[in-house]
């Protein structure tokens, strides 16, 4: 039987998962993508939820909305993002982390 | 959906999701991605939300990682590969990780509204038939099928059109966004 703590959990550790990845790497582009993962975490949570909480028979799609938003969102976040880590490497030559130190007291 | 495919696909999602961080290689992170964004696909289509699981492998699995994917091969990145693992870094990761677990756990071990099982909660096709407004939704309701994409479409533009509409200049200001930081300084090129 699957309940619906079982999808949520399956969102936890993935969200976990995404979070030890931005703390441990230091590949900018590595930690974007565990961003990503955080995210659809989050959105796989919203998705249980609507299948669970039944609007007249059918799943809540108000919250399934929200998926879809937070997917454009993503979407658009990634590019820019992915702008600005192009500009950095013409800069410094490096997609690693340590590299950009220029705020560090 | 049976509980070996809900296992399968939860697996998929997780163990790609660890390969994702300890890949060495970015290439590898990304295609690692890519398969367990497709096992988080499935875990949407199970939930009945086949719109945002075909939304998952068209935008992210498709797009984005292409995206990644090819500023990963345009950037040529070698120099980090070789660097020693940082293992105070790794384990306090593990250790974040590990605690953020155990804590969702004991949440949701206290959480008896999570308890009722997917199978106990079936779509209702005609309660929502008798609510619908659009024929053409009411007839795929009638039949027993779920016109999940109309449903969507249908609460996208009837009850948050104004979001859609910000929505849309937000990925206007994007590409503006991207044009402008990617443009080379014509003074940097001069000098």
């Amino acid at each position: 039987m699957i309940t619906l703590n079982d999808y949520l959990m399956v969102a936890g550790i993935l969200f976990a998962i995404g979070l030890a990845g931005v703390v441990v790497r230091r590949n900018i582009i590595v930690i974007y993508m565990c961003l990503e993962m955080m995210l659809s975490a989050a959105n796989l949570t919203l998705v249980a939820f609507s299948r669970f909480h039944l609007v007249d028979g059918a799943p809540d799609y108000a919250a399934q909305s929200l998926v879809f938003f937070t997917i454009t969102v993503a979407a658009a976040e990634v590019a820019v993002g992915l702008a600005i880590i192009v500009a950095l490497f013409r800069a410094k030559q490096s997609v690693d982390v340590e590299s950009v130190t220029k705020l560090q007291g | 959906m049976p509980s070996v495919l809900f296992y399968l696909f939860a697996a998929i999602t997780l163990l790609f999701g660890v390969g994702v961080v300890v890949a060495r290689n970015p290439v590898a992170s990304a295609l690692s991605l890519v398969c367990s964004f497709t096992g988080l696909a499935a875990l949407f289509i199970s939930l009945d939300a086949y719109f945002i699981g075909t939304l998952q492998i068209l935008v992210y699995a498709g797009a984005v990682m292409v995206l990644f994917l090819f500023i990963i091969m345009l950037l040529d990145i070698k120099a980090a590969e070789g660097r020693p693992t940082n293992y105070a870094t790794a384990v306090g990761g593990l250790l974040l990780a590990v605690l953020f677990t155990i804590q969702i756990a004991m949440v949701l071990g206290g959480f008896k509204e999570g308890r009722i099982a997917l199978a106990d909660q079936p779509l209702k096709m005609e309660a929502t038939a008798s609510k619908a407004t659009l024929n053409t939704i009411k007839d795929e309701l009638a039949e027993g099928t779920l016109p999940d994409a109309k449903l969507m479409g249908f609460t996208l533009f009837d009850k948050y059109p104004f979001q859609l509409q910000v929505v849309g200049l937000l990925l206007l200001a994007g590409t503006v966004g991207v044009v402008v930081l990617s443009k080379r300084d014509r003074k940097e090129e001069v000098s």
